[in-house]
């Protein structure tokens, strides 16, 4: 193409150097510097001090009982919660994903509602889809009120481990459905005979032959789910009630409450590398050329 | 039997996906304050919502900065995709990876980010600056919507345009225009809801001046029971839906065109 379009390139770069590539620097320079009381900045490792050491509490996992710095502390409960929340999602997703894409080789037809109708809600603000949890799980709420009626409960869902979980499998189960769905509804269904044929029992061609083929799409629904339960900060505020901290708050907080750039810089920069270490090891398990599972609009 | 099974299963992970949704646009119309008892139909919060000027000017604020901020970035992003398109491979390898941060890094470190931009810039916390970042996230969308449409057309005919005469300037408005076409679409309709659903990036770069929707949302959500939060959300849900159906009624009309240029049986 004609070189002389290439300078229309070049408002762009320096579009990303100021709004990617300078923040991104900014953080990293906030989290090693901090103002002194006459407003100047000076440079420091207070940040990651406060990250990595600090107060400890106790931290306790399965019986196993730890004295960990508090961030640590929240950092692997964040992490965890995550990892759970993604593998509800695999769980609950796959089997879902597999029905859909069956339903669309063996007819041709009838899952393009279902995908519209699982793509739907993830057009909504998620603060509205988590607002609405509220109404269902509160003491007094339509849960509740159900369970009564068979003389159970009330229980407790809110402000809980279980009330932040729950809102996150429900904000990401579909960004696990539709990478496997993509992925499935590509397997040629000749593929699923042969196995057959070849004396393959229904459990079987599962485990050999769908398992291993829609690898990519797990592994593309995983990097969709994980990234945003372990960051998100909006789920357990509104269903945590603001008392149970996860990462995400832990930063928010940082900048909004205690007004703390130099702590809450230091928490970004360790959850980012954190996130991007994570991604590469799951995309360096994927195809190089299998990404066609990402971003369905 | 296994069918039946398959059946249930869908219909209970659609519930799970629904029932919130559906609880809270029925609540919309419950005369009683209560989120949980049912105390007959009306649409009081619907009028009391019209008359919520914090809401509307939220209303107000969401609607400017999402039409301008989409406009901005698909027009920034279409001049931008054809300036990267004509750069040799390695340097377009690179920018188009740069392009991708955005899309990797957690939205919380990317408001976090340009908010300490505007902070260490000292630019005053307002619409200028939700502007900006908006802007800014929605840029790299649009790029990667228009992109894979301008790798598609043969890029021959720019060529052969300014052959029979065009300058560049009509030769990019007559004939690369309307071949990428379809992925200018896109990236406004995926700019504009993206503009319209975020509250991450709004929540750091905001300030105390101005407030989008969703900011307010998040305000009265914290505070207390307020239906019109669910009227709000029920209106909300419906515009989603329209749009979405009117996209998907556009593609599907391109799907079959393009299915009946293929052999037929061919999966698209």
């Amino acid at each position: 193409m004609n070189k002389s379009l290439r300078k229309l390139s070049f408002p762009y770069l320096l579009w990303i150097l100021i709004f990617t590539v300078v923040p991104l620097l900014l953080v990293a320079f906030f989290a090693l510097t901090a103002y002194d009381s006459n407003g100047n900045l000076y440079l420091t490792l207070d940040g990651f001090r406060n990250v990595f050491g600090g107060e400890t509490v106790a931290f306790s996992f399965f019986g196993l009982s730890l004295q960990l710095p508090l961030y640590i502390n929240v950092f692997i409960r964040s992490l965890l919660i995550a990892i759970v929340c993604t593998l509800l999602c695999l769980l609950l997703g796959y089997p879902a994903a597999w029905i859909m894409a069956k339903m669309e080789i063996e007819h041709r037809r009838g899952s393009s509602i279902l995908l519209f109708l699982l793509v739907m809600p993830m057009w909504m603000n998620a603060l509205l889809r988590t607002y609405a949890w509220l109404a269902l799980l509160e003491p007094k709420g339509i849960v509740n009120n159900f369970l009564g009626l068979f003389g159970l409960g009330p229980v407790q869902f809110l402000y809980n481990d279980f009330g932040i979980g729950l809102g996150m499998v429900y904000n990401y189960l579909p960004f696990m459905v539709l990478p496997i769905y993509s992925v499935l509804v590509k397997i040629s269904p000749s593929l699923l005979e042969a196995a057959a044929d070849l004396g393959a029992d229904p459990r079987r061609v599962m485990l050999k032959v769908v398992l291993p083929m829609s690898r990519p799409g797990i592994l593309s629904g995983i990097n969709m789910v994980l990234m945003p339960a372990m960051t998100t900060f909006l789920i357990p505020d509104l269903l945590g009630g603001g008392r149970y901290l996860l990462i995400g708050n832990a930063i928010e907080r940082q900048y909004m409450v205690s007004r703390d750039y130099t702590t809450g810089s230091a928490l970004s920069i360790v959850l980012l590398i954190f996130v991007l270490l994570s991604m590469q090891i799951v995309s360096k398990n994927t195809d190089p050329d299998a990404d066609e599972g990402g971003l369905v609009a | 039997m296994k069918r039946k099974l398959n059946m249930l299963y869908l219909i209970l992970i659609y519930v799970f996906l629904y029932a919130p949704i559906v609880v809270l646009i029925v609540f919309s119309f419950n005369a009683s304050k209560s989120r949980t008892a049912w105390g007959g139909f009306t649409l009081d919060w619907y009028v009391k919502l019209f008359h919520n000027s914090e809401i509307l000017d939220a209303l107000k604020t969401t609607l400017i900065i999402a039409c301008s901020s989409a406009l901005l970035s698909t027009a920034f992003a279409v001049l931008s995709c054809i300036g990267i398109y004509a750069l040799p491979g390695k340097q377009r390898r690179l920018v188009m990876s740069i392009t991708n941060i955005p899309n990797i890094t957690p939205d919380l470190v990317t408001g976090i980010a340009l908010m300490l931009l505007f902070f260490f810039i000292k630019m005053p916390f307002g619409f200028v600056t939700l502007l900006l970042a908006h802007t800014a996230f929605n840029v790299p969308y649009a790029i990667l919507s228009i992109m894979p449409k301008l790798r598609q057309m043969d890029i021959h005919l720019y060529e052969a345009a300014q052959d029979l005469g065009c300058t560049p300037g009509q030769a990019i408005r007559k004939v690369i225009i309307p071949e990428i076409k379809p992925g200018i679409l896109t990236a406004l309709i995926l700019t504009f809801t993206l503009s319209i659903d975020d509250f991450v990036i709004s929540y750091f770069t905001a300030g105390n001046e101005v407030t989008t929707l969703a900011l307010t949302i998040y305000s009265m959500a914290r505070k207390s029971v307020n239906p019109q939060i669910n009227a709000l959300s029920t209106l909300l849900f419906v515009s989603v839906l329209v749009l979405l159906v009117i996209v998907n009624l556009r593609s599907s009309r391109q799907l079959s065109r393009r299915r009946k240029s293929v052999k037929p049986g061919v999966v698209v």
